[in-house]
C-alpha cells in the first residue's frame, strides 16, 4: 500500500495573492492546512538601525515607507513620539491638518485593502472601482506635500506648509482634448479644501456601489462567511488591535479610548463586528470608510473657519520660512543648524500610539539627549496579526488561505521593517 | 488616571519591583531577571490591573549609550556623527548592564500602558520566554532573539525571523556596523550567489560642523572617531 504522507507547498513569495513578499510554507492534507509557517523578512531594510544614524526628522521618510499604502500614519506616530519627548504641542490647525489627513489616509488604506482582498477572492470589478477613488485622494496628497505617496507632510511642531488655495490643473495635450481637460478640472476650481469637500459629498454612494457588489453577493459571503474566525479573548492574546480586534466584538478604538490630536472634539462611531470572521472584519472596515468620511468632513468645515499658523514658531524645531532667511541672519543660522545637525532631543524614552488604519501602530522612541534617536522601535499591526496566522488558517482549505491573508491586511513594508 | 497604577504597583508587588516611576506620563516598572515570570503573570491575571495584552516586546542596547563625537576643530570630509546638546550632563559611560528587554503592555479593561523593563547581563543575554502568559510574545522574542541575540528560554521555536537565511551575528547591536560585515553578488564563474566582506566604505553625508565650548577652549577631536556609522 502507497505510503500517505502530507504535502508541502511553497506559497509565495512571488505569488499575486500573497500581497507582497510572503513566503508561506503550508504542510497540507489534501487541500486541508495542517500548518502554516510564514517566513517574513524579505523586505527587511532595518529602517530602526538606519534611524539610528540620521537626525530625527531625517526618518520621516522611512516612515513613509514602513506601510505603504498608509504613509501620513506612520508619520503621525514617529513625529507624535518626537513631540512627546520633546514636549511640545503643535498649533489647533495643524492638528486638524493632521487628522484630516490620517483619515483620508484611512480610507486609502482600506480602499487598497478592499480592491486587493477582492481580487484575491474573485471579485475583479471592485478593484477597479476602489482605484478610482484613490487616484482623488493621491491627488490630494500631491497636491498638499509634492508626492502622491510617501508625502513626509507631518514634521515635529505641526505639518510642513498650510493647505494650498488652488488646485493643479489638467493641461489640454495630444492626449487630453479641451473638452476632457474640462471635465477633469471641474472639481478642481476651488482650493484643497472645496476639492475634498467635493469628495466627501461622492463617496458615500461610492461605497454604496461597492456594497453593492459585495455585501449580499452570494460568492463572497461563502468565502468570507465563518472563515477565519478569532474569539475575542484569544484576539486580545495574540496581540490584535485596529479592525482585526474589532471584527472580534471587542470595542476598541484608540482614537476614542485614548484620544490624541484633535479626536476628542470629533464626532464619530466604532463599528464593531460580532463573530470575528472575515465577513464581520470586512463590515467593519466598510463602516469605518463611512465614518472616515464624516470626520474628514467635520475637519474640513474646522479647517474654513480656523485660518493660522501650521507650524510651531520655535525655530529650535521648525525651519524659518524663506522670505525671512533673505534678510535675517539669525534665521539663516537657525534654518542651516537644523538641516546639518538636527536638533537635540531631551533625554528620555516615550512611546506613542495611533490608531492605524491596519490596528495600533506605535512608536517607542529612546533618546540619550543627542541630535539621532538611541532606539527607534516601530510597533505595527500587521506583525502581530501575521504571527496569528498559523492558528488562523489551521483547518481551512488553501483557498482560504488567500483570503485570510487578505483580511488580515498584510503590507510587508511595516511587518518586515 | 495613571497615578493610582503606581501606587497600585508598589502596593501589590511591594520589594519585588526594581523601580517603578511615571515620566511624561508613562509608567515604567523595572523587574529583575527572576521575578519576570511571576510578575508578569501577576499583571495579567489581577482583576485591579489586567493588562490581557502585550503590545510589543523589545531591546534596547546601551553600549554606546551617551557618547557623542560632536567635538571638532576643522570641517573634514567625513561627517560628524552623534552630537549631544552642551546643557545636558554628559554620561561618561552606561553603568549599569547593557541590555535591557522591554515589554509594552496594554490594559482595555482599565485603559491604560504600562511598560516593564528587564536589564540582562551582556554575556551570554538570557531571559525567561513570556510566551505562556503572552501569546503574542512569539514572533516578537523571536525578532529580538534574531536582531539582538538574547535567548529566550522556554521559546518553543527560537528561529531567526528578520535576517536571511545562513545570517551570522546580530544586526541590531551597536557594535554591528550600519552598512553590515558582507555583501551579497552573483558569480558569473560559478553560477551561484557568493556571500564576501563589505567592498564600500562607511561614510556620512553630513558634513562636519566645526563647534566650539562657550568658553572658547576647543574640542579636540581624535581623528578616527568620525565617520563610523555609515
Amino acid at each position: 500500500m502507497a505510503e500517505i504522507r502530507n504535502y508541502t507547498v511553497n506559497f509565495g513569495p512571488q505569488h499575486p495573492a500573497a500581497h507582497g513578499v510572503l513566503r508561506l510554507i503550508l504542510e497540507m492534507d489534501g487541500e486541508t492546512v495542517v500548518r502554516a509557517d510564514p517566513h517574513v523578512g524579505l523586505l527587511h531594510r532595518a529602517t530602526e538601525k538606519l534611524a539610528e544614524s540620521k537626525p530625527f526628522n531625517q526618518s520621516i521618510g522611512y516612515m513613509d515607507r514602513l506601510d505603504y499604502v498608509s504613509m501620513m500614519s506612520n508619520e503621525h506616530a514617529y513625529v507624535m513620539a518626537i513631540e512627546k519627548l520633546m514636549g511640545i504641542t503643535p498649533p489647533k490647525r495643524a492638528q486638524y491638518i493632521r487628522v484630516m489627513f490620517a483619515e483620508i489616509t484611512r480610507i486609502l488604506n482600506h480602499l487598497m485593502w478592499l480592491g486587493a482582498h477582492g481580487l484575491d477572492i474573485g471579485a475583479m470589478t471592485v478593484f477597479l472601482y476602489t482605484f478610482r477613488e484613490r487616484e482623488t485622494l493621491m491627488d490630494a496628497y500631491e497636491a498638499v506635500s509634492g508626492a502622491r505617496m510617501h508625502a513626509t507632510y507631518f514634521r515635529p511642531g505641526g505639518v510642513y506648509r498650510d493647505l494650498p488655495e488652488t488646485m493643479p490643473q489638467y493641461k489640454e495635450s495630444p492626449f487630453t482634448d479641451k473638452k476632457k481637460a474640462d471635465e477633469l478640472n471641474a472639481n478642481r476650481q476651488g482650493s484643497l479644501l472645496d476639492y475634498l469637500w467635493d469628495f466627501t459629498e461622492k463617496f458615500p454612494d461610492c461605497i454604496n456601489d461597492y456594497e453593492s457588489l459585495l455585501t449580499e453577493n452570494r460568492i463572497w459571503k461563502q468565502r468570507t462567511v465563518g472563515v477565519g474566525i478569532v474569539q475575542a479573548e484569544r484576539a486580545l492574546q495574540l496581540g490584535f488591535s485596529g479592525p482585526m480586534l474589532r471584527g472580534s466584538g471587542v470595542e476598541w478604538d484608540l482614537r476614542k479610548k485614548q484620544p490624541y490630536e484633535v479626536y476628542d472634539e470629533l464626532e464619530f462611531d466604532i463599528p464593531v463586528g460580532k463573530t470575528g470572521d472575515c465577513y464581520d472584519r470586512y463590515l467593519v472596515r466598510m463602516e469605518e470608510m463611512r465614518q472616515s468620511n464624516k470626520i474628514v468632513r467635520q475637519c474640513i468645515e474646522w479647517l474654513r473657519q480656523n485660518p493660522g499658523p501650521v507650524m510651531l514658531d520655535n525655530h529650535k524645531v521648525a525651519p524659518p520660512n524663506r522670505e525671512t532667511m533673505k534678510h535675517d541672519m539669525e534665521a539663516l543660522i537657525h534654518h542651516f543648524k537644523l538641516f546639518t545637525e538636527g536638533y537635540c532631543v531631551p533625554e528620555g524614552e516615550a512611546y506613542s500610539a495611533i490608531e492605524h488604519p491596519k490596528g495600533e501602530f506605535g512608536i517607542y522612541l529612546v533618546s540619550d539627549g543627542a541630535n539621532k534617536p538611541y532606539r527607534v522601535k516601530i510597533r505595527a499591526a500587521g506583525f502581530a496579526h501575521l504571527s496569528a496566522m498559523n492558528e488562523m488558517v489551521k483547518g481551512h482549505m488553501l483557498a482560504d488561505v488567500v483570503a485570510i491573508i487578505g483580511t488580515q491586511d498584510i503590507v510587508f513594508g511595516e511587518i518586515d521593517r | 488616571m495613571s497615578e493610582p497604577l503606581v501606587k497600585q504597583l508598589g502596593d501589590i508587588f511591594e520589594d519585588s519591583l526594581v523601580a517603578c516611576e511615571e515620566a511624561l506620563g508613562e509608567v515604567t516598572v523595572e523587574v529583575s531577571k527572576d521575578d519576570l515570570l511571576d510578575i508578569c503573570r501577576q499583571l495579567r491575571d489581577q482583576d485591579e490591573l489586567a493588562f490581557e495584552q502585550l503590545i510589543d516586546v523589545t531591546v534596547v542596547d546601551y553600549l554606546t549609550y551617551g557618547q557623542d563625537e560632536w567635538a571638532t576643530t576643522e570641517a573634514t570630509g567625513s561627517g560628524f556623527s552623534r552630537g549631544r546638546e552642551e546643557s545636558q550632563p554628559v554620561r561618561k559611560s552606561w553603568q549599569r548592564e547593557r541590555f535591557a528587554v522591554v515589554y509594552h503592555l496594554l490594559s482595555i479593561a482599565h485603559n491604560r500602558r504600562l511598560r516593564v523593563k528587564c536589564f540582562i547581563k551582556e554575556n551570554r543575554p538570557s531571559i525567561p520566554s513570556v510566551i505562556d502568559i503572552w501569546a503574542s510574545a512569539n514572533w516578537y522574542e523571536r525578532e529580538a532573539f534574531d536582531l539582538f541575540g538574547i535567548l529566550f528560554l522556554g521559546h518553543p521555536d527560537l528561529r531567526r525571523i528578520m535576517t536571511d537565511y545562513g545570517f551570522v551575528g546580530h544586526p541590531f547591536r551597536k557594535d554591528f556596523p550600519l552598512i553590515g560585515n558582507v555583501e551579497l553578488r552573483f558569480d558569473a564563474k560559478q553560477n551561484r550567489c557568493v556571500y564576501e566582506p563589505v567592498s564600500i566604505e562607511p561614510r556620512v553625508l553630513v558634513p562636519r560642523v566645526i563647534r566650539k565650548k562657550k568658553d572658547e577652549t576647543v574640542y579636540v577631536a581624535a581623528p578616527e572617531q568620525g565617520g563610523r556609522d555609515g
